[in-house]
């Protein structure tokens, strides 16, 4: 005790884990819905008073209640700080999701992003006084050219499945201007490829089938060359794959589809391990989107927004979507309508349009001060360390872990779950037992070729202290596991903000919305 | 490199433990003539000289803060309370992943959830989703999705229908050999599109306020479309007229698209956006994107989830609904948040600002000689019919520093129908003294 009398260090503590009357845990606030929050006649904004002049809405006055909860301005920050404290994030810990890409990132991104001359542009303001705007997207173009080693890129997709959508529909439309549209309607992709490859097909009016894996799990050349004739529209390959390897075949697969009047879409949801390392175009790719969220460090942003720019080969860049920037001298200019291609002669054939305006112009400014920052000097050695550590992480964990195949890995090390075999641990207990470790699980069940995937995807963001961190309680965890802890996974998280939670409940009596509890008296 | 945590100490040491001698073993299974290629790019800067030059491209285009300012046409200009960006740059919502881990992802799931209460209140519809890219691409979605549910193949589009939402629809319905019928422009707003649909028609697509800013009832074109088999797609581009205007369902509509960036996201040049998507609960299961739901955890605690992913393509792979993977998460976040500060009754009152701005804005612009107000009704945007081609007027006022709004040859190109429309927009942001100052330059100019 000090002089008044107040305890200055712990003593007598007891272990407990007993309720609390808030169910708060300390740092951890549980916090109701802003519909149970607020008022509904409250707000938490000042606006004057309307002078109630005469409605001139055509007696479409809305007059019913909306419904709508106000918060004043200390109770909105206190709700959302408070949810904020429930979600684990990239700026906290490693966060080694497989095929998602969680690097830093940089906050001089965001500030650039906020600069009024970009965050507060009106896409439909006059080309004299938006030059600035167009040139960011003309630099960015020219980066994304060259890296890819690519004639042309299409800038307006928003994510990177829209990004699939765009190079399908050029390779729609290349195929419509051959007279083969109707006759090449197969698309080819690996049962391995991201869920998003077989849809976007589909979406474009193609349909699927599988390309089997060889058994280091690359495409099967040979089996490719069976599967290709007169009806393959093209192929959809991810590069490096969605089990993290390059795939060696790569030009020989590009040629066979070529042979065969196909075309190579690839999937660039991985490029960022090969960026300044390896132009795609020199592997035979005829359309390829890149993840500005993934490669180029843009947010994530719990699921968005993305933005999916698709670079495309001299066969395909005729029938790019409007819009486009063009630079002539110093001026840039915005081809808005397949009309106006259309005056330009040569590049007269565009899709059409996959989006109002020009595209994630805020992503574009994020991207690009990412790629300054770092040159091509630095985009390499990113790719290099992110490589680095995925091998790093491989070889660590290999004593007690089972990785799904020999050899060294590009970005991300997939494992299986044979080491997990009879202890009654599965995939999905192994992950949610991190999360009590204080990690993010990686994608756990994907690639769908592996069984009981996990793949772990540390970036260059990790350095070599936290990878150990991290090796270190994966191997403990492994340990843990074979010990017979079954029953501790089973029971995990139980540090987390949620005990597991209850998907099936949530799916079978779908509640996506609240709704005003019912009164007593109504309810009788 | 700033951003790169490793030095070549860790870098040797980690190639020591993998058993490799070099970086460039890692890559063997590269082609090794294509392997450490040549680029014509420069190399690092500091960040100073990072922000100096982007500093440099923005302060090439003119804000809409920088002046008197009436473009709209799909995105507005709107005070975004501070509150708003100081919460989306909380690192633990900015940089988290979409939530597949809901144990550490409440915070994302739970204003998700709120985001679609608001949603499905604002568009008086019963279920809406956790958001689409923007409100062009989820009009495209909602004409999928009524081929789905319908299982027809025709599309009716309105002549009040912003022209890119038109265009997105055919681009990607065209895919499948859909009949798209786009009809003319339509600066009245009063074309007979409920005559337009038969046995045939999937939907008809319908925008209020319509791209002139005309406010129509869609309830007749709602009974005729029901009455043919076909479904209403209502599409809305200010979302702050949810807070004036009878909202789409009230009006039977069958799909509500809207684009949500009027509500916490700024003008952006056109991205990224936030699309709201909500329908009648029994289409549920066709609508595409992703839903958060209320569940309960293993100690019956109230949490949420992704749920009915079986719609989505993760799961259901080529049957899925739609390929779309990400959602605008963090622009669904500004936009939950800024509602939750507005309320319904500061979304009401701001509504009647911004149709306070318009009315006084056209009564000033309709004065001039020469310039006519074609609307006979609207919210917060209107359409000037002028004597002289908008465009040129359009780019003479902005050197002028007042950027007058979105000229018809801008959104219709080379058609005699629009080229001497201005389509003008006023919020909540325009001053008496910018309606002034466009009402001087306007009859200067023509």
């Amino acid at each position: 005790m000090n002089a008044q009398g107040r305890p200055s260090r712990p003593d007598n503590i007891a272990a407990t884990d007993a309720p609390t009357f808030t169910g708060n845990k300390a740092l951890q606030i549980e916090e109701d819905l802003i519909f149970e929050v607020g008022d509904f006649a409250g707000t938490g904004v000042d606006f004057p008073e309307p002078d109630g002049a005469p409605s001139r809405l055509g007696g479409l006055e809305r007059d019913a209640p909306i419904g709508l909860p106000g918060l004043s301005e200390p109770e909105t920050m206190r709700h959302y700080v408070r949810l904020s404290q429930k979600n684990y994030a990239i700026d906290m810990g490693p966060f080694p999701l497989g095929s998602c890409t969680m690097k830093h990132n940089p906050r001089l991104n965001e500030k650039v992003a906020r600069l009024p001359g970009f965050a507060d542009l009106h896409p439909l303001t006059p080309e004299a006084q938006a030059q600035g705007a167009l040139e960011v997207i003309d630099v960015l173009s020219t980066w994304l050219k060259e890296l890819t080693g690519m004639p042309a890129v299409a800038m307006s997709p928003k994510a990177g499945a829209h990004g699939e959508l765009c190079g399908m529909m050029s390779i729609k439309a290349a195929l419509e201007a051959r007279g083969e549209a109707a006759t090449r309607t197969r698309v080819l992709a690996p049962e391995s490829a991201h869920g998003t490859n077989p849809a976007t097909a589909v979406q474009c009016g193609f349909t699927v089938d599988e390309i089997p894996a060889d058994k280091t799990g690359r495409v099967d050349l040979a089996a490719l060359k069976d599967m290709l004739g007169p009806d393959v529209a093209g192929i959809m390959v991810t590069n490096p794959n969605t089990c993290g390897l390059f795939e060696r075949d790569i030009r020989a697969i590009a040629e066979a589809v070529h042979d065969a009047g196909g075309y190579f879409y690839c999937d660039g949801a991985n490029f960022n391990a090969i960026a300044g390392k390896v132009k795609p175009g020199d592997l035979g790719v005829d359309a390829m989107h890149i993840n500005l969220h993934k490669t180029f460090s843009t947010p994530h942003g719990g699921g968005g927004p993305g933005s999916g720019p698709t670079v495309l080969s001299e066969a395909l860049a005729p029938f790019a979507p409007v819009p486009y920037v063009v630079r002539e001298g110093e001026r840039h200019t915005l081809v808005e309508t397949r009309r106006a291609a259309k005056e330009e002669g040569e590049s007269a054939k565009s899709f059409g349009r996959l989006t109002a305006f020009h595209g994630q112009m805020g992503m574009f400014t994020r991207a690009l001060s990412y790629m300054m920052s770092h040159g091509v000097d630095g985009v390499r050695q990113a790719a290099e360390d992110a490589v680095l550590n995925a091998n790093y992480v491989q070889a660590r964990l290999k004593s007690e872990m089972t990785p799904a195949f020999d050899g060294y890995c590009m970005h991300e090390a997939l494992f299986d779950d044979r080491f997990l075999k009879d202890t009654g641990v599965e995939t999905i207990d192994f992950a949610k037992a991190m999360i009590d470790e204080g990690y993010h699980p990686m994608t756990m069940y994907f690639p769908l070729v592996v069984h009981g995937a996990m793949l772990i995807e540390p970036t260059e963001s990790e350095s070599k202290r936290e990878l150990d961190q991290f090796c270190d309680a994966l191997l403990s965890l492994a340990k843990r596991a074979k010990a017979g802890e079954a029953d501790a996974f089973k029971a995990a998280p139980v540090h987390a903000p949620r005990r597991r939670l209850d998907e099936t409940a949530a799916a079978r009596k779908p509640v996506l919305r609240w709704t005003p509890p019912i009164p007593a008296e109504a309810a009788e | 490199m700033r951003y790169l945590p490793l030095n070549d100490a860790d870098r040797r040491q980690m190639l020591d433990i993998i058993g490799a001698d070099a970086i460039d073993d890692l890559f063997a299974d590269v082609p090794a003539e294509t392997l450490n290629a040549a680029f014509d790019l420069p190399g690092h800067v500091g960040e100073l000289g990072v922000e100096r030059a982007l500093s440099a491209m923005a302060a090439k285009n003119q804000a809409a803060s920088a002046g008197p300012f009436f473009l709209g046409c799909g995105a507005y200009k709107h005070h975004i309370p501070a509150t708003v960006d100081h919460i989306i740059q909380r690192s633990e919502f900015l940089t988290a992943y979409t939530p597949y881990q809901p144990e550490i992802a409440q915070g994302t799931l739970q204003y998700l959830f709120e985001f679609q209460s608001q949603v499905a209140a604002l568009t008086g519809m019963e279920v809406a989703n956790a958001s689409m890219y923007d409100g062009s691409t989820g009009c495209a979605e909602a004409a999928l999705m009524a081929r789905r549910i319908t299982k027809r193949k025709k599309v009716i589009v309105s002549g009040g229908l912003h022209p890119h939402y038109a265009a997105v629809t055919r681009t990607n319905l065209e895919l499948h050999n859909d009949d798209v019928a786009i009809a003319a422009p339509d600066p009245a707003g009063a074309d007979d599109i409920a005559a337009l649909i038969d046995e045939e028609t999937s939907c008809v697509i319908v925008q209020n306020p319509d791209v002139f800013g005309n406010l129509r009832d869609l309830g007749p074109i709602a009974e005729a479309a029901h009455a043919n088999g076909a479904l209403l797609i209502a599409v809305v581009t200010e979302a702050i007229s949810f807070g004036a205007v009878k909202s789409p369902g009230e009006m039977g509509a069958d799909i509500v698209v809207a684009e949500g960036q009027s509500i916490g996201n700024p003008l952006g040049f056109g991205g990224p956006y936030v699309g709201l998507f909500a329908t009648r609960q029994k289409y549920l299961r066709q609508m595409p994107g992703r839903l958060c739901g209320e569940t309960t955890d293993a100690e019956g605690q109230r949490g949420f989830v992704l749920t009915l992913s079986t719609r989505e393509q993760h799961i259901r792979r080529d049957k899925a609904t739609s390929n779309i993977c990400t959602n605008s998460g963090l622009c669904t976040l500004a936009f939950t948040v800024h509602m939750s500060l507005l309320g319904e009754t500061g979304l009401r009152r701001l509504a009647a600002l911004n149709h306070e701005a318009a009315c006084k804005t056209a009564d000033a612009l309709g004065a001039i000689d020469g310039v006519e107000v074609i609307n006979r009704n609207f919210f917060n945007e209107f359409t000037l019919r002028l004597p002289a081609n908008a465009e040129k007027v359009v780019n003479a006022l902005a050197d002028k520093g007042v950027l007058a709004g979105v000229p018809g040859g801008r959104l219709w190109l080379d058609n005699p129908d629009t080229e001497n429309l201005l389509i003008v927009v006023a919020t909540e942001c325009v001053t008496d003294e910018d309606i002034a100052m466009f009402a001087e330059k306007l009859a200067g100019e023509i």
